[in-house]
């Protein structure tokens, strides 16, 4: 029997109520997971035998009636590191490494009683938009299998969307948890920079990288977010602002609440149907009772070139340490030392990896320097500058997650310009270091389309209390891909 | 022609702090090859650096006591270079807003002469590990340095001697050592310095080519390897030559620089903000609290000696040769001990003991509380100075109480003429010829007696009080 249909809720209760034990609950999502991963490959490694002694032990113990996550199934994006359990951010260079230490979030979630089943796909290192980065395999849309599933949080999304996995855990640096999320029909959201603590995430790019949940529904993705933030004496970025309950403001009245639609989201570039979706979704929200208007955001238009100098330039550093020195990749048959460096990176670093660290390389070098780097750093202020002038006045901001719905498998892989374009609409909530979501919103070709709403740093409850509000009233996120009730 | 010479060094400081800047592995020195690291040192994926604010501490006393300004919001940037021993491959330091700049130090030579040197800037980064190459075809690195906290305190090219290079160094390592932030010790690594050397014609204004000078474990090697390199520069200039920018290495057997390599153009190591640590605001109440907390200066300290406890200019200099002797004499002089008597034994009995043992102050029993009350056992005569020696070795070897251990071994002076009587008169006894020949007209004779005297006491007569009963005997005869 699946339970994958219920929500944490309603889980919960059979947990408590005994009417489900965690270890049958566990098994339950180990044979959901087993049905569907054939056709997504999601998952880069299921750990069954860890997730099944986790689950007898919270049998064990007894389910807490207090911790609503307690005995349920999670899977994790594998740039999270996980003590003992191979991580690799599906990268070849870090294959075969098994991580002495876990990350702030993995301590987090077992701290909650999540139990951790599986490590998931995703583009490598988290550069891409399509999930076909990953040196192993390219996940599915959950939607359409000939579809990709957005990235760099591919099996984030895709496993949950095929009904494996009722919650799981992606990282966003330019739209990677809202991308894939929009692309299949589920709820993902980019918590505020320093919101959740990044010790233990692989660093692509450290001032934009931020963890965050990926679930079927809004109030389960608040529930999640509940659980993995808050400060962490090991990340000093992150912060140390009171967390509340991030479920509290869900049901509430939205009346009166000004939401800001900038004319910027709707130009060039975006499809025509993912427009008209998400413009009837705005009347939607107009017809709950908030005031939307038409705001500016003059310099998103440089995001997606400030955030491919200044991401690629943390990253070119970041991933200095992948040497072949300490551990992971090794080539064979070097010469010397810098044969070693050399060769070692080039056959342990896929093609995208390689072009954002020469593009990186190449901004911070000197002569460059002045040109790329810090001009995009300066671009960047005027961004976050746009942001806070329209926060001044509204309490978000709403548009497409996406400029289209998901495309063909393979259809870009020649085109890392066109891919790029896909995160448009996501890079600049990142350079602002603010919180996004991605919910359900309609449907163009079959496919689904996402909403996206910005709030303000450290604002994440009004987002839900918006997207719980638009959920309550519509019907797109009751709506799943055939493979998910298989 | 005649060349003047330019110098300026680049000085790396250890900082002694428990824990590493950036990981809270601890920085003792001299573990077995990678123990004082965690995953961090290791820069295993997915790790960050958290900033030890003990080394910010460090670094505003070290501009302080540079006559620095501080840069009051300051960052630290990546300094990107691929080595074996920079596990990150790229090292946490400041390139741009650096903890200190601006600073001077007063610097005196042995003839006298005095200058100030100015200092460019003061920065703080985290050391390297050690690569060291086996004979086995393997090379190993070992990152328990990785992370060490360092200051580099840069001077400005203002040095036109070796000698002055000498002095200079001479008044940072003390500047420094009495801010208790380093335990500055080039021999051990916890100081290293770099030299950049060139010549220019007198009256040129422009710099000569310069090279850099590496691999000097001591002053003195500083002093040598300058002077070499002002005398190999020279003569390439004399016979028309030019300097190729290079760096070279001291080898401190033949006394010689040693190409290591030349210098294609700067090297690009791509600078940046440090994304992971954060901006840090230092508030003019941190920059107070370190100020008060910063000791004496060894300056100071010696005005002190000679104006208020009137010790010579020589004694002052002495007992602040180190932070830890003068510590120590501060201290002692607090129990009401006459100060040229501390003085007198630091400089006398306790140097020679460290010295032969090859220890330090800290890593012996002697105490302030306990040296001068063995003083105050001296003076009062209760042991005499050559049973003190006795006392000394023992506190020194065991610590402990003076007085205790002087009654425990029995080791009071003999003052009362009632014990010594019986004893001399025992003396005459076995020595008559002695006694004879003093009566006689031999006034040597009565040496003999003295001596036989205090081997009869073990040493423990009080020399007045037993020499006086002595002739008193001999001539009361």
């Amino acid at each position: 029997m699946s339970y994958n249909n219920k929500s944490i809720k309603e889980l919960h209760e059979l947990l408590v109520n005994k009417e489900i034990s965690a270890l049958e609950l566990t098994k339950a999502t180990l044979s959901d997971i087993s049905a569907r991963e054939p056709q997504i490959d999601a998952f880069l490694k299921i750990t069954e035998e860890k997730a099944l002694q986790d689950a007898a032990a919270i049998d064990a113990r007894g389910i807490n009636p207090d911790v609503v996550t307690d005995g349920i199934s999670i899977a994790v994006k594998d740039n999270i590191v996980t003590e003992g359990i191979e991580t690799t951010a599906a990268s070849k260079i870090l294959g075969g490494w098994i991580p002495p230490y876990n990350a702030t979030v993995a301590n987090k979630l077992s701290e909650s009683g999540l139990i951790t089943i599986g490590k998931l796909n995703m583009d490598e290192f988290a550069m891409g938009g399509s999930g076909e980065n990953s040196s192993v395999k390219p996940t599915k849309n959950a939607w359409d299998q000939t579809k990709v599933p957005g990235g760099s949080s591919s099996g984030s999304a895709a496993s949950v969307a095929s009904g494996q996995v009722r919650l799981s855990l992606g990282s966003d640096t330019g739209g990677s948890i809202r991308q894939p999320a929009a692309f299949n029909g589920i709820v993902g959201l980019k918590p505020t920079y320093g919101r959740v603590s990044r010790f233990g995430l692989i660093a692509f790019a450290s001032s934009l990288d931020q963890i965050g949940p990926l679930a079927p529904t809004v109030e389960e993705n608040a529930q999640l977010l509940n659980v993995i933030s808050g400060f962490d004496k090991n990340d000093s970025t992150s912060s140390n602002v009171a967390v509340p309950d991030f479920t509290s403001k869900i049901g509430q009245d939205i009346k009166g609440m000004k939401i800001a639609l900038p004319k910027e989201y709707f130009g060039e570039g975006i499809d025509e149907k993912v427009k008209e979706q998400i413009l009837a979704a705005a009347k939607h929200l107009e017809k709950l009772g908030a005031i939307v208007e038409e705001v500016s955001l003059p310099h998103s238009k440089y995001g997606v070139a400030v955030y491919y100098i200044i991401a690629s330039s943390e990253a070119s550093s970041n991933l200095q340490r992948f040497d072949g020195i300490r551990y992971g990749y090794r080539a064979q048959d070097i010469k010397n030392l810098e044969d070693l460096y050399v060769k070692s990176r080039s056959e342990g670093f896929g093609p995208e990896v390689q072009r954002r660290i020469m593009l990186g390389t190449f901004s911070l070098s000197a002569g460059s320097y002045d040109k790329h780097f810090k001009k995009a750093g300066q671009v960047r202020t005027l961004i976050i500058n746009d942001f806070a002038k329209v926060f001044e006045k509204y309490d978000l901001i709403l548009g497409p997650t996406t400029p289209t719905p998901a495309w063909d498998l393979g259809a870009r892989v020649d085109d890392p310009l066109s891919m790029y374009l896909a995160d448009l609409l996501t890079i600049p909530v990142n350079l602002a270091g603010l919180p996004g979501i991605s919910i359900p919103a309609g449907f163009a070709d079959g496919l689904p389309v996402g909403m996206q709403l910005i709030g303000k740093r450290y604002d994440e409850e009004t987002i839900y209390k918006v997207a719980a509000a638009f959920e309550a009233t519509t019907d797109f996120h009751k709506k799943q891909p055939i493979i998910f009730g298989k | 022609m005649n060349f003047e010479t330019v110098i300026g060094l680049e000085v790396h400081v250890e900082l002694s702090t428990n824990s590493k800047i950036f990981s809270p592995a601890s920085t003792k020195f001299g573990g077995d090859p990678n123990t004082n690291t965690n995953v961090i040192d290791w820069s295993l994926p997915g790790v960050l650096p958290v900033m030890n604010k003990g080394v910010i501490d460090s670094g505003i006393k070290a501009a302080l006591a540079l006559n620095m300004d501080i840069h009051k919001s300051m960052h630290f940037d990546r300094k990107n270079y691929f080595y074996p021993d920079n596990p990150k491959a790229y090292q946490i330091s400041q390139f741009d807003e650096p903890i200190g700049y601006n600073g001077s130090i007063e610097i005196e030579l042995e003839d006298g002469h005095k200058a100030t040197i100015r200092i460019e800037r003061a920065h703080l980064e985290e050391d390297a590990g050690k690569n060291t190459h086996g004979t086995d075809g393997y090379s190993y690195v070992d990152l328990n340095r990785q992370g060490v906290p360092l200051i580099e305190i840069v001077s400005e090219a203002d040095m036109r001697t070796p000698e002055e290079a000498y002095a200079y160094l001479t008044a940072l390592k003390e500047a420094i050592l009495y801010t208790g932030i380093s335990d500055v010790k080039m021999e051990e690594g916890s100081m290293r310095c770099d030299a950049n050397v060139s010549l220019r014609p007198y009256g040129q204004e422009a710099f000569g080519v310069k090279t850099e000078v590496k691999n000097m474990n001591s002053f003195s090697n500083v002093k040598k390897a300058l002077d070499f390199e002002v005398d190999r520069q020279a003569k390439i200039l004399r016979a028309g030559g030019e300097i190729r920018q290079e760096t070279r290495r001291f080898n401190d057997k033949t006394g010689e620089t040693i190409l290591m390599r030349v210098k294609e153009g700067a090297s690009d190591y791509r600078y940046f903000p440090e994304p992971d640590v954060p901006r840090f605001e230092i508030s003019e109440e941190w920059v107070e609290q370190m100020r008060e907390s910063l000791p004496m200066t060894a300056k100071a300290r010696r005005a002190h000696y000679i104006n208020d406890l009137a010790l010579s200019d020589y004694d002052a200099r002495q007992l602040t040769a180190t932070k830890e002797v003068s510590d120590f004499f501060d201290q002692a002089i607090k129990f009401d001990t006459d100060p040229k008597l501390v003085s007198n034994w630091l400089q006398g009995e306790v140097a020679q003991y460290l010295n032969s043992e090859k220890k330090e102050l800290h890593e012996i029993g002697l105490t302030p509380e306990n040296l001068t009350e063995m003083i105050r056992l001296i003076s009062d005569g209760t042991i005499s100075s050559k049973i003190a020696k006795k006392v000394f070795i023992e506190l020194a070897k065991n610590g402990g109480s003076a007085e205790e251990f002087v009654k425990k071994a029995g080791l009071v002076q003999i003052s009362d003429p009632a014990v010594l009587l019986p004893i001399i008169h025992d003396v005459f006894a076995k020595n008559e010829q002695s006694v004879a020949d003093y009566r006689g007209g031999k006034q040597n004779a009565a040496k003999a007696l003295v001596g036989q005297l205090m081997k009869a006491t073990k040493g423990q007569a009080n020399p007045t009080v037993a020499q006086k009963l002595l002739y008193q005997e001999l001539d009361n005869f």
